[in-house]
């Protein structure tokens, strides 16, 4: 087997080394009723070639975000990461490093973890940042449970416009811990009344904007009254590229703001592994969860870096952990930190009004298109559309036609016949006039 | 243009070899001094080319960001020299052995970074239409019967996002079943030496920690666990243990304990860590494991990454299938088909809810599956082998030296130590490890588990050669003679030679500095201003 370097020579002289007969006499505490006498029902081993070629055929299955016009979002977007970003993220010492637990031999990862956290608390407004959650619906979880720490309370009120999957792990997590979470109905463009569900006994609001739905939401008559109420307000975002041309959630009084990452240095993946971005305010950064790195120097006095407070997290403080979580997303929080670094606040800018622009263009092509009613007033590269006839079959139907045109909203809100004529569409840098031309013409014979 | 070598000295010199410069930058060689890109990057520097879109009139509201965005930039080649030299401060498995217990440093193949980055994997939607993504759905489905025949259980939940999202999960599996039954236990019984993540995750669920106490060998005393349940009868959701334990070795009354925990209405989750060393040995469902969650970058190959990312699938026994979450895939006469939403479920499902968004860590899926197709069953069964064949390898040649907390037994595949050896020499388990850096190696675990004294855990891995290991070896009994000649200045200052030396984590936790802030403009005076 390619992997392995020990030769047969090795295990044998190896075994009378260590003084036992066989290897089986390693396994003897393995009781006798369960050891496996037989290979497992798998196949065996294969070389590169074959395992190449096995995979391959499975990914031709697929189709490509990059190989057809593509304007699918809710969640995860499809923009161009240079080529250094995916160099970089493989060099050997960044890729099999462990967790920097030893900070003398792992100052590169623990100094790009620090770049990390100043970026995101610089792109959020916010005080402090942590060195990443796995995602941005588990980041999301995770600040309604710090929300109840810092509160001494435990009703969630979440609004009708946050990512109904961010929504499910919130109203699942809470209900197994008995917390209480109130989630408003879908809310596609913006006009909930969420103050008037803010009361003394709430711990956080959760507000996502720009919007599952595409809208942008004004954070700050929502901060007021929660604050009034002493309660928190929790920031969502899904897609970080808009903090690049919309008011930060920090400066809108946000006390904790979570969003994903995956925008910046990191592909679709089908969904994961992504990059949580999770950022609060000073006061609370003993509340956090999740790994933080911070600024010191070594014996000598030079600047180094460490992880630190980690006496809020498992492996010391066990069940009085602030969360349960060991790892964070590190080489995805590298990737972001590589990309974002090759952007700059400059780059960032431009990107992102390249998004807008390719947005309203889009929404000029589709709102030309008989029977599509375009939902949102203001929004950043994404938006709602409410078309004619259920969005699901559309959706099918302009794949068949070679274009991926979108989410319905049903695929994620069975069963609500107010929503199921809703398409959540998406465009990003990498949308051509073509891709729109083709989007808008599609969608015209399908509805036709 | 080389360099000419007439006319020059091609001899050392007679220059003093025990001087070292202090250098003006800091630098020594090869190994850089590197400031922060807050430091020398700038906002208006750019490492793309991007074109200004047309003018257009911005449909933003009143959302418009104010304040500029404070982020330098980098040139390309910038961004590129200070990556690459900052990948150099680290240690990484490419460059030497990693032996941290527990952690599974094995070597991370190459070929899977290739498959995971395809374009049907690295770059397909989450959410675009299933009929366009049905190799992934393929993919995931053949991952998970991967999973099933090798840990010998009839359901796999796969989305969980690290080993510790898979103890969640697996814990809320068995909330759900009690519910289910109208039972309400509120205990949950932990083992001393378990990771902290295990009385962690119980806790977030409301469950009440129950220590149980282990033997003198170092495994869990079953009679602990018997009367425990007793104790608390009718009380008791869920013992979690983990298999191998954490002090390298297998529980050898596992299926004892399992019976007595199903005897009383409650479940055995198992934390799979250590599933690593009994692959293709033994099969976790013939053990009575109701749950266990696999870290496909331990056992699976994964990269670590530096911390993650991670991804823990959760095997799950016929009792507790029915509560896997969404999604999860159906077996269909027409193929795999996902299930992503509660009103696509049919009788007999009955997810508890949801994990994350999306359907788990497809990137490290690709790569898993490429890692167990490599090795296929007899190359699985092979490298668990030879991990535990190198750890006993690795045991044997230091036990003489160093003190095994429970006799000279075989281990699995790591090997647990305590500090007993250095007693009186004044060095300490962590001045030891520290001296290993010197040496070139990372150190192994250290004070893990707890039950151990100044515990040193070494899971050398089945990646290495037999030369490798014997280096190794040599290694640590010099280290060790040197500390029993109390040459204590090797080891009180250590690491000398690495990028920095010990790092002060006491001011960093008292007063912490969580990001960049730009220096305080000095104060100037007036002799300086003239």
């Amino acid at each position: 087997m390619r992997y392995l370097p020990l030769s047969d020579t090795d295990r044998g002289d190896m075994l009378a080394r260590i003084g036992v007969d066989t290897i089986d006499d390693l396994f003897a505490d393995v009781p006798e009723k369960a050891r496996l006498n037989e290979l497992l029902d798998l196949p065996r081993r294969a070389g590169e070639l074959q395992v190449e070629r096995q995979l391959s055929a499975l990914a031709a299955k697929n189709v490509s975000a990059g190989s057809v016009p593509f304007f699918v979002g809710a969640g995860a977007y499809k923009h161009h990461v240079p080529a250094t970003v995916d160099h970089l993220i493989q060099r050997s010492e960044f890729l099999t490093s462990y967790t920097p637990y030893q900070p003398e031999i792992t100052q590169g990862t623990l100094q790009y973890l620090f770049e990390f956290q100043t970026q995101v608390a610089r792109l959020t407004g916010m005080d402090v940042a942590n060195a990443s959650m796995y995602d941005g619906s588990t980041g999301t979880g995770e600040a309604v449970l710090m929300a109840h720490r810092v509160t001494r309370r435990n009703k969630a009120v979440l609004s009708g416009g946050l990512h109904p999957q961010y929504r499910d792990v919130v109203e699942d997590i809470s209900g197994m811990a008995d917390d209480t979470v109130v989630s408003l109905p879908a809310d596609p463009t913006g006009t909930e009344d969420i103050l008037n569900q803010i009361d003394d006994d709430t711990s956080c609001v959760v507000v996502q904007s720009p919007s599952f739905y595409g809208q942008l939401i004004d954070l700050k008559p929502i901060a007021e009254k929660a604050h009034a109420h002493g309660a928190l307000l929790v920031a969502v975002f899904t897609e970080v590229v808009s903090l690049g041309l919309i008011e930060p959630p920090g400066g809108q009084g946000a006390d904790i703001v979570v969003g994903e990452g995956q925008s910046i240095g990191n592909g679709l993946n089908f969904g994961g592994p992504y990059v949580g971005l999770f950022a609060t305010n000073q006061k609370f950064i003993r509340q956090m969860p999740g790994r933080l790195c911070g600024e010191t120097v070594d014996a000598e006095g030079r600047r180094g870096f460490v992880l630190t407070l980690s006496t809020r997290e498992q492996h010391i403080r066990r069940e009085k952990a602030t969360s349960n979580i060991c790892t964070n997303s590190g080489l995805c929080s590298l990737a972001f930190t590589i990309h974002m670094s090759l952007l700059g606040g400059a780059g960032l800018k431009k990107l992102a009004r390249i998004n807008h622009a390719n947005a309203v263009k889009l929404k000029k092509d589709l709102s030309a298109v008989p029977g599509v009613e375009v939902l949102n007033t203001a929004y950043f590269n994404e938006f709602t559309v409410r078309l004619p006839e259920p969005a699901h079959g559309v959706v099918e139907a302009l794949a068949e036609k070679g274009v991926l045109g979108g989410v319905p909203v049903s695929r994620l809100e069975p069963g609500k016949p107010e929503l199921e004529n809703l398409l959540v569409v998406a465009s990003t840098e990498v949308n051509t006039d073509e891709d729109r031309a083709a989007f808008a013409g599609a969608l015209k014979e399908v509805l036709a | 243009m080389s360099m000419n070598t007439q006319g020059r000295p091609t001899d050392v010199g007679e220059a003093e070899t025990s001087y070292r410069p202090k250098t003006f930058t800091g630098n020594r060689g090869l190994d850089m001094e590197e400031p922060l890109i807050f430091e020398f990057g700038h906002f208006d520097t750019m490492g793309v080319d991007l074109d200004e879109p047309e003018d257009f009139a911005p449909e933003l509201g009143s959302h418009a960001r104010a304040a500029e965005l404070e982020l330098p930039g980098l040139a390309e080649p910038e961004a590129m020299r200070h990556y690459v030299r900052l990948s150099r401060n680290n240690y990484a498995i490419d460059s030497g052995l990693y032996p941290l217990g527990s952690c599974t440093m094995k070597h991370n193949p190459r070929l899977n970074e290739k498959m995971a980055r395809l374009p049907g994997f690295g770059d397909i939607h989450p959410l675009q239409p299933l009929s366009t993504v049905q190799g992934a759905v393929e993919l995931i489905d053949d991952l998970a019967r991967w999973l099933m025949v090798s840990t010998g259980t009839s359901a796999v939940a796969m989305s969980p996002k690290a080993g510790a999202h898979g103890e969640l999960c697996g814990m809320m599996a068995i909330k759900a079943a009690h519910k289910a039954a109208d039972r309400n236990p509120t205990m949950v019984l932990v083992p001393e030496s378990a990771h902290g993540t295990n009385p962690a995750t119980a806790a977030l669920l409301g469950y009440k920690v129950v220590s149980i106490d282990a033997k003198d060998d170092g495994t869990v005393d079953l009679a602990s666990v018997k009367a425990t349940i007793a104790e608390h009868a009718g009380n008791v959701a869920a013992i979690m243990l983990t298999n191998p334990n954490t002090c390298g070795l297998f529980e050898r009354e596992i299926i004892e304990i399992a019976d007595a925990v199903h005897a009383a209405d409650a479940y055995f989750y198992c934390d799979g860590a250590n599933f690593n060393a009994i692959v293709g040995k033994a099969r976790p469902g013939d053990l009575g494991v109701d749950a266990m969650h696999i870290n496909l970058h331990k056992t699976f190959s994964t990269p670590h990454g530096g911390g993650g990312p991670g991804s823990g699938p959760v095997v799950l026994s016929e009792r507790l299938a029915p509560f896997a979450p969404l999604p999860f895939i159906r077996k269909t006469d027409d193929g795999p088909v996902l299930v992503e939403t509660e009103a696509d479920t049919i009788e007999g499902e009955q997810p508890f809810g949801r994990m994350t968004a999306f359907h788990g860590q497809m990137g490290m899926f690709v790569r898993a599956l490429a890692y167990m197709m490599s090795h296929g069953s007899d190359g699985l069964k092979q490298a668990s082998e030879d991990a535990v064949l190198n750890a006993n390898y690795v045991r044997v040649g230091l036990q003489d030296l160093m003190s095994l907390p429970f006799g000279e037994r075989p281990c699995m595949h790591e090997v647990l130590f305590d500090d007993s050896f250095l007693k009186d020499t004044g060095v300490t388990t962590l001045d030891f490890a520290k001296a290993m850096i010197d040496e070139g190696y990372h150190p192994m675990t250290m004070y893990f588990p707890l039950v151990v004294h100044g515990a040193m855990l070494i899971e050398p891995t089945e990646s290495e050669s037999r030369a490798a290991l014997d280096l190794f070896i040599a290694t640590m009994r010099d280290l060790v003679m040197s500390a029993q000649r109390k040459e204590t200045d090797r080891f009180s200052g250590a690491p000398y030679l690495a990028p920095r030396r010990r790092l002060d984590e006491t001011t960093a936790a008292r007063k912490p500095v969580l990001k960049w802030t730009p220096p305080a403009p000095a104060e100037v005076t007036p002799a300086a201003a003239e």
